[in-house]
């Protein structure tokens, strides 16, 4: 028997600023013991469980992609007390990390699709993982078409910014970034809310084109209605979900919706499926 | 299945033994209320009791257990590594628990146990415990053991059944843990009378529990239609609710926990303890958002997880025992009984009042 609740240990060993007002940072982890990396393998869209000694543990979602190999990496938003003190802890620090949890994004089921990615403000981080992902040599030919549409505040709050410029400049995905305003005369992307440039950009539904929104429940709530006007099915609308968790592995209780426990059985969940589920989250 | 008859003028005898190959727990009156507790040398459990205020929940799954212990020390080679603390696992056994209580222990196994995830602490003690049962002669009026898949001489989840008799308990001896338990103890004298004698007090100690929860239609209710029963049942369940946590607290059956760091300077334990969905920091987010922020979300949550998601899980009937404990305790007089019945017998097509969607 093991004990779920036992992280593995891991130092940082890099933190990056991500946004303008630094209120996100992503902390790059590696095993202090190399063989919990091999128990550590994950999949595009899962979580883990932040511990840190003394303070507690946070549920993020993992932002580095299964390629990379060496480290995991999450972007944290600082807001509480967990977070507050990670943000000020410095490359070497030692702390733990617990996971990998959750089901991750339905990879089966979107292999040999087009994907439409739809994000807003920093839940970006499971979809960086996913694009990194789907965009290596050995992956890109299992997907049809790829799009995103991510949008932030102000060109300043955007995650993974030289990714996106890259991403960009490429012919095998269609990136659509916007901010929701900005008064730089250089800006060469989009500028609206992601309701309506999803509007204007994504692709018409089809029997093999699936959705993957993660954002703050606004812009969930107004793109919902966009996807149904093009013509998507809520079963090709794929959201994941952030309740407040402790255990992460469906014991604790914290973290229902109906019978669902978001840690275990999601956190990632069709529409179709949240229909028949009540509105807890 | 071996039944013993153990002489009450040689019970004693027999926990004494008992003491020098298990720790024994047992029920103990402390002021003017029965608790299960660790007896000392020589203490003997009191069985003149009818249950405890608080469940035997706690002799698995204390209300705060030491999960991991670290050291906050920076000169330390183990510094902020969580370990797990040297925990005492040697043989126990409780003497006395009623079948409820023991059924409870059922319940909760499927949540602390499951194909994915193992819960190390809680399972651990159950492993190392042996369950002394004392049927249930004079139940009381909340309780609903019988339609709530218990009883008051139920043996599903027991080791040993004790079944007072007068002047000597029969020891019903159900598993390999029991016979190993009545080894220790010397009790070895087969009973000569013993089945019939069982079965007639079985029937009069079931006669006596009057009140019942109707469930045969939970599962086939819709957990929407349900959970959107607002007007007809969880606006007045609601209304006197004082959120006070009691219900959950007293109940053998309810498992959730909460974890958190504790610092003692240098060194520190990550806990967890006991929560409850009945209070709203157990689901707010960080950003201040809360899913269940209304006293309606929450005293839903109860129900609907004991009588319908718990249902539909695992499909073992519901997640409760008939105890009664919470309808003893409530304040203001909530009874799991009703809430069930009306639960069951709900249909939106008839209902006059108005459903909200
Ligand atoms: C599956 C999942 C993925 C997430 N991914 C990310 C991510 O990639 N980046 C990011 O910045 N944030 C993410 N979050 C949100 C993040 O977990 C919370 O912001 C964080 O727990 C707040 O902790 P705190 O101690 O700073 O806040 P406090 O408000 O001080 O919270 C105290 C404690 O309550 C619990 N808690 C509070 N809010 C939440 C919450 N929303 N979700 C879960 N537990 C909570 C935690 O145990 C926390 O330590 C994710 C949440 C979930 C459930
Ligand atoms: S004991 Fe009664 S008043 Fe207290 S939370 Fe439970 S149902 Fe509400
Ligand atoms: S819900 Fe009430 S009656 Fe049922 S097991 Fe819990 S405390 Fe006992
Ligand atoms: S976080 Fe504990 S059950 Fe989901």
């Amino acid at each position: 028997m093991q004990n779920p609740y036992k992280p593995y240990p891991v130092r940082i060993d890099n933190i990056t600023v991500e946004t303008e007002d630094k209120s996100l940072k992503t902390f790059k982890f590696v095993f202090l013991n190399p063989e919990d990396e091999k128990k550590f393998a994950y999949r595009a869209g899962q979580f883990a469980e932040l511990s840190i000694a003394g303070l507690g543990e946070i549920p993020i979602g993992i932002a580095s992609s299964p390629t990379e190999k060496g480290f995991v990496k999450f972007t944290v938003f600082k807001t509480g007390k967990v977070t507050s003190y990670l943000h000020a802890m410095k490359e070497g620090d030692i702390m733990g990390i617990r996971g990998p949890l959750g089901n991750s994004y339905p990879w089966d089921l979107l292999e040999g699709k087009n994907v439409v990615i739809i994000g807003g403000g920093f839940a970006f981080t499971t979809l960086r993982s996913s694009i990194v992902s789907m965009l290596q040599p050995e992956n890109r030919s299992k997907f049809k078409d790829i799009h995103v549409i991510y949008g932030a505040r102000s060109p300043g709050m955007l995650l993974y910014k030289d990714e996106l410029t890259a991403w960009a400049e490429r012919d095998d995905i269609n990136m659509h970034i916007t901010v929701d305003g900005t008064d730089d005369p250089d800006w060469k992307y989009h500028k609206g809310f992601v309701p309506a440039i999803t509007e204007q950009e994504a692709p018409p539904a089809g029997t093999d084109t699936y959705a993957i929104i993660c954002g703050p429940p606004i812009m969930i709530k107004f793109t919902q209605p966009v996807l149904d006007k093009l013509g998507y099915r809520h079963d090709q609308i794929i959201m994941s979900l952030e309740n407040r968790m402790k255990c992460g592995v469906g014991i604790c209780g914290h973290c229902n919706i109906g019978k669902e426990l978001v840690c275990k059985d999601g956190p990632v969940f069709t529409l179709e499926q949240l229909n028949k589920t009540p509105k807890e989250y | 299945m071996k039944v013993i008859k153990i002489d009450k003028s040689e019970f004693n005898a027999g926990l004494e033994k008992l003491e020098n190959a298990y720790r024994l727990f047992g029920p103990v009156k402390e002021q003017s209320y029965y608790a299960f507790k660790a007896l000392d040398a020589g203490e003997k459990p009191d069985l003149e009791y009818t249950n405890t205020r608080l469940s035997a929940k706690s002799l698995l799954y204390p209300q705060s257990e030491v999960l991991f212990e670290y050291s906050l020390d920076k000169s330390d080679a183990d510094y902020a590594i969580l370990k797990e603390p040297e925990k005492d696992y040697s043989p126990r056994a409780v003497i006395g628990i009623r079948p409820c209580d023991a059924d409870a222990f059922a319940v909760v196994r499927r949540n602390f146990e499951t194909p994915e995830y193992q819960d190390t602490y809680w399972l651990k003690n159950y492993d190392a415990t042996t369950l002394v049962g004392l049927a249930c002669d004079n139940p009381v009026p909340t309780c609903f053991c019988t339609s709530a898949g218990s009883g008051p001489f139920n043996e599903a989840n027991l080791d040993v059944l004790l079944v007072d008799t007068g002047d000597a308990y029969l020891a019903r001896v159900l598993t390999e843990k029991g016979e190993k338990l009545a080894d220790s103890a010397g009790w070895t004298k087969p009973a000569d009378q013993s089945e019939e004698d069982v079965s007639k007090r079985r029937s009069e100690a079931e006669s006596k529990i009057k009140s019942r929860v109707n469930t045969e239609n939970l599962k086939d209710q819709a957990l929407t239609s349900l959970y959107d029963a607002d007007a007809a049942i969880w606006e007045k369940e609601a209304f006197s609710c004082i959120n006070c946590g009691t219900c959950t607290y007293a109940c053998p059956t309810c498992w959730c926990f909460d974890v958190q760091d504790e610092n003692y300077g240098k060194s520190g334990v990550r806990i967890r303890n006991w929560d409850s969905c009945m209070y709203p920091l157990f689901s707010v987010h960080a950003s201040g958002h809360n899913p269940r922020g209304q006293k309606l979300a929450r005293i839903r949550q109860r129900f609907m997880h004991k009588l319908k998601y718990y249902v539909d899980k695992y499909d073992k009937g519901i997640q409760c025992t008939g105890c009664g404990r919470c309808v003893r305790m409530c304040p203001v007089n909530i009874d799991i009984r009703r809430v069930c019945n009306q639960m069951n017998s709900y249909d939106p097509e008839s209902c006059s009042c108005a459903v909200t969607s």
